[in-house]
């Protein structure tokens, strides 16, 4: 008698408990972060330049600098950091399902995306492109001359989308290999399996350096997608939105204003550098954050300039030109709205 | 009163009862907190549910397509069963594989052939011992890299020719006739079924045995093929066009590794079983039938094996239905199952995780309960009646 009534007594206990636990909704993620004392930030599981792990488990690259910035101006320290390697298939998941509190995974803004996954892109950090590499044996130049060849192409990216509409609209016919990992696209395009590999061209040049005998390939001057990528927030948090979207402009803004992470400390009479090291003004207040946010995400990180030349830059083995990512007053269409 | 109530409490029956239902209970509300629960996580973060995505246009391309319609134009429910089709057809061609090598290797086995014998053992334990993920990468990587390019092609008779890229094979071109084809082809498999019937009952009445090989090869293969070619039958050839062969049966070679690498991974637990069937069979069946002058081979047809069967075709449909699940390694090699479509690409467009998996979930149990069903029945029938 009194087991049935104690084991009833606590299953239903149980259940409640349950009910109310699982009803329960995050949604301030700013907080949650600060009590952590460290943010979760969901990146690559390996892409050179952008999030990739050096031998001793240090991230680095364009998109962990992202996860950086808002670790400095959310906890002050750009170290505390967790990183979530995840697959093109999981990102999303991972994100909506709350294990990260960010996304910074090389991850294109699309409309799709940004509309029906209860996510929002809170900015771009590399305007990209889908882009060639063929065999040189080939003799192509220019993407028109590939009718009816073959592609190998990495799964769970929109690459596969971009090139069924570029063949269709040009009335031409291709066939795609498609392969789960990058590694695995690299080594079918080796043996042959197919006339060309398709990816952004971000990681093109990557990847044919690592090839067996680079000079036996070449990358195609053709651009066929916008690929704009950027980091990614749930959809229900405006003010992680805001703090994750202002982070990365704080980084563009500093290198327009000219002012780096050896140079943020130093006086300065210029209102604009003066409102970004949190010496004037209340950018801080509607964010919830300190007021020295942005001087530490420039201390800590640097300004954009100096992460792209550090991670993909022409001094790095990915070799990337700024091309569009450059500044929109030198020629570019980086542009970060006004810091007032 | 009480005490009714109390003899009710200590009645074990009762007892059982009571907590049978409680843990229904207690499981039925579980799940559905969790289901409530997720509907109202989806519904506040605005992620869009339900299944409109399948009227959706897919927008990729499929590499490997036996005969359905689909182009990127198509909508995701084409490519659902697109990956589907893919998955039945390597599933049935690694099971039909898997099952002839290991019949054979299962009864080499157990041959007084030491070579054989050893043989048959050598590749058991290799074959068995290696993870079927390593296997299929390998068997992959070797194809590519034996293979010669598009370009150099081995080719027989100018009509089917091999590549690292896949093997190309002549089509014929169906018109009209082909219902002429397909009406031979039924009438002939009608005719050789009763001829087969007539034989088998000669034999009962007379004992005298009639060799029907020649029935069914003129009936069920040379008649279709006569009609077809006296209908003026046309082929069309592949050939070699720009980068690749165009036209013709395009059977790629990740369609190749993956049924290679399940049909001999699996066939070596379809070996063991067999030998285990066969050894399961009492020795003296073996000499009453070498008594009666029967040969080996006959032997081990007509009177060992149908014996062995009963006992090894349980495990059988248990490596059919592993086979079937192995199939979904395709996404290493990039051969498009459902796995690689479905809850590959398309979940990665659409981003509708629940239902996408559920729904692959959903065919692979299907399949898997199709395939015993039909061997139950089978085990059923090999299974000694009125025992």
């Amino acid at each position: 008698m009194n087991q049935l009534l104690k084991l009833s007594a606590a299953s239903i206990l149980a259940i409640s408990a349950y009910g109310v636990q699982a009803s329960v909704f995050h949604s301030n993620t700013l907080e949650d972060v600060q009590s952590k004392g460290s943010l979760t930030c969901g990146v690559s599981t390996g892409t050179p330049g952008f999030s990739s792990p050096d031998s001793s488990g240090h991230w680095s690259g364009v998109d962990v600098d992202v996860c950086r910035a808002v670790a400095a101006a959310t906890l002050g320290d750009s170290n505390k950091v967790k990183f979530v390697p995840l697959t093109a298939k999981e990102r999303f998941v991972a994100l909506s399902s709350g294990e990260i509190d960010m996304l910074s995974r090389n991850t294109t803004w699309t409309h799709t995306r940004d509309t029906s996954l209860g996510l929002t892109f809170a900015g771009v950090n590399y305007y990209d492109g889908q882009g060639f590499m063929v065999k040189k044996s080939l003799g192509v130049n220019d993407v028109s001359e590939l009718d009816g060849a073959s592609f190998c192409i990495q799964a769970g990216t929109t690459t596969e989308l971009n090139l069924a509409d570029y063949f269709r609209s040009n009335k031409m016919s291709f066939k795609a290999v498609t392969y789960d990992t990058s590694a695995q696209t690299k080594a079918g395009f080796e043996a042959g399996r197919c006339d060309a590999l398709t990816s952004d061209v971000s990681q093109l040049a990557g990847l044919r350096s690592t090839l067996k005998d680079p000079s036996s390939a070449v990358v195609l001057g053709n651009v066929i997608s916008k690929e704009p990528l950027g980091p990614v927030v749930r959809k229900d948090d405006n003010k992680w939105l805001n703090i994750v979207r202002w982070s990365l402009n704080a980084m563009i803004e500093a290198e327009e204003l000219g002012i780096t992470s050896a140079t943020i400390d130093d006086a300065s009479t210029s209102p604009g550098v003066q409102r970004l090291q949190g010496k004037s003004g209340k950018l801080n207040e509607s964010l919830g954050l300190s007021k020295d946010w942005s001087r530490n995400i420039i201390a800590q990180v640097g300004n954009y300039g100096e992460s792209f030349e550090r991670n993909i830059g022409m001094s790095t083995p990915i070799q990337l030109p700024r091309g569009v990512n450059q500044l929109w007053i030198k020629g570019g269409i980086l542009y970060a709205p006004a810091f007032r | 009163m009480f005490t009714k109530l109390k003899s009710l409490l200590y009645n074990n029956e009762v007892r059982a009862i009571v907590f049978q239902a409680l843990a229904v209970v207690v499981i039925a509300y579980f799940a559905y907190q969790a289901f409530d629960n997720m509907m109202l996580n989806i519904e506040q973060r605005g992620i869009r549910s339900g299944f409109g995505f399948l009227n959706d246009e897919a927008g990729f391309a499929v590499n490997d397509n036996f005969f359905l319609e689909y182009s990127p134009a198509s909508t995701n429910l084409q490519a659902f069963y697109v990956g589907i089709v893919n998955t039945l057809i390597v599933a049935i061609t690694g099971i039909f594989f898997a099952s002839v090598i290991g019949l054979i290797v299962g009864i080499a086995r157990l041959s007084s052939n030491y070579l054989v014998r050893k043989m048959a053992t050598v590749y058991i334990e290799i074959f068995r011992n290696i993870p079927i993920l390593l296997q299929i990468l390998f068997w992959y990587s070797i194809a590519l890299k034996v293979l010669p390019s598009a370009r150099n092609s081995m080719s027989f008779m100018d009509s089917v020719f091999l590549n690292s890229r896949g093997l190309y094979l002549p089509k014929p071109i169906m018109g009209t006739d082909f219902y002429f084809v397909l009406a031979s082809l039924v009438i002939g498999i009608v005719a050789y079924v009763f001829i087969r019937k007539r034989s088998n009952k000669k034999h009962d009445e007379t004992g005298i045995n009639t060799n029907t090989i020649p029935h069914f090869l003129g009936l069920v293969l040379l008649l279709p093929i006569v009609v077809y070619f006296s209908f003026g039958a046309q082929l069309e050839y592949p050939a070699l066009k720009g980068f690749n062969f165009r036209g013709g049966i395009d059977l790629s070679i990740e369609f190749f590794a993956l049924a290679f690498s399940l049909s001999i991974y699996t066939a070596t637990y379809i070996a063991e079983a067999i030998r285990s069937g066969v050894e399961s069979v009492d020795v003296g069946q073996k000499e009453a039938a070498a008594a009666l002058g029967l040969k080996n081979s006959r032997a081990m047809r007509l009177v060992i094996l149908p014996q062995a069967l009963r006992v090894a075709i349980p495990p059988i449909i248990n490596q059919y239905l592993n086979l079937t699940k192995n199939s979904s390694l395709a996404a290493a090699v990039g051969y498009t199952e459902l796995v690689t479509i479905f809850s590959g690409t398309v979940l990665n467009v659409v981003g509708q995780a629940i239902e996408i998996i559920m729904l692959t979930m959903l065919v692979y149990l299907t399949i898997s309960l199709v395939i015993s069903l039909i061997l139950n029945i089978f085990n059923k029938k090999m299974q000694i009646k009125g025992g």
